[in-house]
């Protein structure tokens, strides 16, 4: 008896399957709501390697769909307390981890090394990232994404005879505007959503690596939580999506893929607080998060003003010439911003690019 | 027979903004006719991403819309 026996012993499974699972090596990118049920059934499942990608940290409220994480991970990186967990349940699989976030500098290398990606980030930026890496190295994709009580799952860049591949631009040629995007905090998620995505998405991985079923191959699949609702539609080859994606190595390394920069000025935590040294009275840097939010700033000084009470505060800010406003993210500091630039035209208003997340990233990376 | 027209599918954000996910449509011939419908009836629709699939198939460009079929409005998501 094995570890995999009952499914080695289904048909058109076996031991085929089963050692094509053990010979493969498949990326996660993000230990969160999708990755955490992912990994799990990934793992028990026999995959030989798995390598996990995450640059963030473990906060209580992930935990609500986050499952591999324990009230005493918090704090502690992702992709580090998931890898060790994975590995203390099963002593053969050979894991690693990438404790950073994906960018277009270091994603072509990470990418390259594995048979088959998952993408379970959170945000469009990385979407766009994940996917025209695996155009260009033409590496099947099996992506997942929710939102409210819904989920999108599909399988890209997988060409079979008399198909060609299709990826996530055929669907969506371009990313959408920073004010088409939900609010990543107040939108609200029932944990078993991410959670049944997410084992769709392993699923997915598990059908295409091993040969079984019929794997989302060109096709979108749409769930509902409310209704329990599935919907299926094919994607074909769309022509404009190549109008926008890069074609090759350089053009990738090169392409801006932060959604936020087009719109209004976004600047770096270095150029924030260089700003702030130069004119201390000048510069008025305000946290717009939730006030519970974490992790907080204890080292430099700012105000504040979560996003709701902004224009209840517009005396404080009116102080200021400069108004430098950030966020968990980055993304809701944009919007921030931009109603900021509104409200106070004769302002120089700026958004800090990553928020809370990059600072963070540049102070380990010290 | 009953004149049925078309079935409209709405999902995520869509589906939020035009406060429905499902309606039914008369008198529409091409998906580039069932677009001007849909921007003049919800402007709240002005500017934002989707994307058209006729009868589970993603359509990019206008196509002829037969009765009974049933076009879905796709959105991205991005949350994980």
């Amino acid at each position: 008896m094995n570890r995999f026996e009952r499914q080695i012993k289904l048909e058109g499974f076996g031991n085929i399957g089963q050692q094509k699972l053990r010979d493969a090596k498949v990326l996660v990118v993000g230990a969160g709501g999708l990755g955490c049920p992912a990994l799990l059934y990934l793992a028990a499942a026999g995959i030989g390697t798995i390598a996990i990608a995450d640059g963030d940290s473990v906060s209580i409220s992930n935990l609500n769909r986050q499952i591999i994480f324990s009230e005493r991970d918090v704090n502690k990186l992702k992709a580090e307390v998931a890898a060790n967990y994975l590995k203390e349940k099963y002593n053969d699989l050979h894991i690693e981890t990438i404790n950073a976030f994906l960018t277009n500098e270091n994603s072509l290398q990470i990418i390259t090394k594995y048979d088959l990606i998952i993408d379970g980030s959170d945000n469009f930026e990385t979407r766009y990232l994940i996917n025209d890496a695996c155009v260009l190295l033409h590496k099947p994709l099996v992506f997942g994404a929710i939102f409210q009580n819904e989920g999108q799952v599909a399988v890209f860049n997988v060409s079979r005879k008399n198909i060609t591949s299709t990826n996530y631009r055929d669907v969506f040629p371009d990313p959408p505007l920073p004010e088409e995007i939900p609010d990543c905090n107040i939108t609200g998620v029932l944990g078993v959503l991410p959670g049944i995505i997410g084992v769709m998405m392993a699923s997915e991985a598990i059908k295409l690596l091993s040969g079984f079923g019929k794997p989302l191959i060109n096709k979108l699949l749409f769930y509902n939580l409310i209704t329990n609702s599935f919907y299926e539609t094919e994607i074909l080859p769309n022509i404009n999506a190549t109008v926008t994606a890069p074609i090759t190595f350089e053009e990738f390394t090169s392409t801006n893929y932060n959604l936020q920069c087009k719109l209004v000025a976004t600047i770096s935590w270095s150029e924030a607080l260089t700003m702030k040294n130069q004119s201390q009275n000048n510069v008025l840097l305000v946290d717009i998060r939730e006030l519970h939010e974490q992790p907080r700033l204890d080292d430099i000084e700012y105000t504040n003003i979560p996003m709701q009470e902004l224009f209840n505060s517009t005396e404080e800010l009116s102080k200021a010439e400069n108004i430098v406003v950030f966020c968990q993210s980055g993304i809701r500091s944009v919007k921030a911003a931009k109603a900021l630039a509104d409200t106070f035209p004769h302002k120089s208003i700026f958004s800090i690019n990553g928020g809370i997340s990059h600072y963070k990233k540049t102070a380990t990376n010290k | 027979m009953e004149h049925i027209g078309i079935k409209v599918l709405a999902f995520g954000m869509i589906a939020e903004k035009i406060e429905a996910t499902e309606f039914y449509l008369q008198h529409i011939k091409t998906t580039d006719e069932f677009m001007e419908y849909l921007t003049e009836k919800y402007p709240q629709l002005q500017g934002m991403k989707f994307t058209l699939s006729l009868n589970k198939n993603i359509i990019n460009k206008n196509t002829a819309i037969s009765e009974g079929s049933v076009v879905a409005l796709l959105p991205p998501f991005s949350g994980g």
